[in-house]
């Protein structure tokens, strides 16, 4: 890793999240061929992407819940807190870019009856409420611990919305991933792991810059009560 | 432009605007930041100066490190 890297690991995760999304944006239009479906598959590529990176979000998230409540790590609770934030922007993307496409593919902009849809909602509305919950608790290790605990049950629902579209009987939306591997071609396939490395990219760089962020304020509001 | 053509452009054009919104945000509050940051060490280099009334500008902004 160069000295400038080094330096500024923020800025480089910004080159690198962007260079990324180029390369991804490029291959989804250039290089990756119009299937039987139609040009709406292009959707797929990146809406796919964000819905895992949503869950990682979440996943990473509780992660950081466990080891505040475990381990007491010092500043799990705002990491944990960040990485959910990040969950839910990205989660608001899935439930959008999923939207248009659902328009395009079965002509309704939402369909209650798929499991999926509905379950990603519920793990979106669950992970909004978390912002209500940590902005109703006074700051301090009792808001940390509540948010905690909250945090980690939110994850036993991931399991389950992934897993929803393989569990149900009917369903409209689309697998591309199942036992067997994935159902697309090589060139295709290439061109969904470019997209998600770009969209895992991009999230961990926007977590990080929102917790320098917030680290920042912290210490600026540290700073102002001591000069007080 | 196909109507096909025109959602796929809007699902992309969606997942553009919103990083653009939010770093546009976060770039504000960041700049928000840099100036309570400024306001701040004025507050210091002040009670400094209140401090040491001999101190010039130069040994002041050597203690506080900025420059």
């Amino acid at each position: 890793m160069s000295t400038w890297s080094r330096n500024s690991p923020l800025t480089a995760f910004a080159v690198l999240a962007t260079a990324l999304l180029g390369i991804a944006t490029a291959l989804v239009f250039f290089y990756a061929p119009v299937d039987q479906d139609g040009l709406n598959q292009k959707i797929f590529y990146f809406h796919v992407p964000i819905a895992l990176t949503s869950y990682a979000c979440f996943g990473f998230g509780a992660l950081k819940a466990f080891l505040h409540l475990w381990k007491r790590t010092p500043g799990a609770d705002l990491e944990s807190y960040v990485a959910v934030h990040q969950g839910v922007m990205f989660g608001a993307m899935t439930l959008v870019t999923g939207s248009i496409w659902a328009k395009v593919r079965w002509g309704h902009w939402w369909v209650w009856g798929d499991e999926q849809l509905v379950l990603f909602l519920v793990l979106f509305l669950f992970y909004c409420a978390y912002f209500m919950l940590r902005y109703s608790v006074e700051p301090g290790l009792q808001r940390a611990n509540v948010c905690a605990v909250y945090a980690l049950f939110g994850v036993v629902l991931i399991p389950i919305s992934f897993m929803a579209i393989r569990l149900a009987k009917s369903y409209i939306h689309p697998t591309v991933f199942t036992s067997s591997g994935p159902q697309m071609a090589g060139s295709q396939f290439l061109t969904f792991c470019v997209c998600l490395a770009a969209m895992l990219g991009l999230g961990y760089f926007l977590y990080r810059f929102e917790l320098a962020s917030k680290r920042l304020d912290a210490n600026v509001k540290e700073l102002r009560t001591h000069l007080a | 432009m196909t109507a096909e053509e025109k959602y796929v452009a809007a699902a992309y054009l969606v997942v553009f605007l919103f990083v653009l919104v939010y770093v546009v945000i976060m770039a504000a509050k960041l700049s928000r930041l840099g100036r309570e940051v400024a306001e701040l060490v004025e507050l210091v280099r002040g009670g400094r100066r209140d401090e040491h009334p001999d101190a010039g500008p130069e040994r002041e902004r050597r203690e506080v490190g900025v420059g």
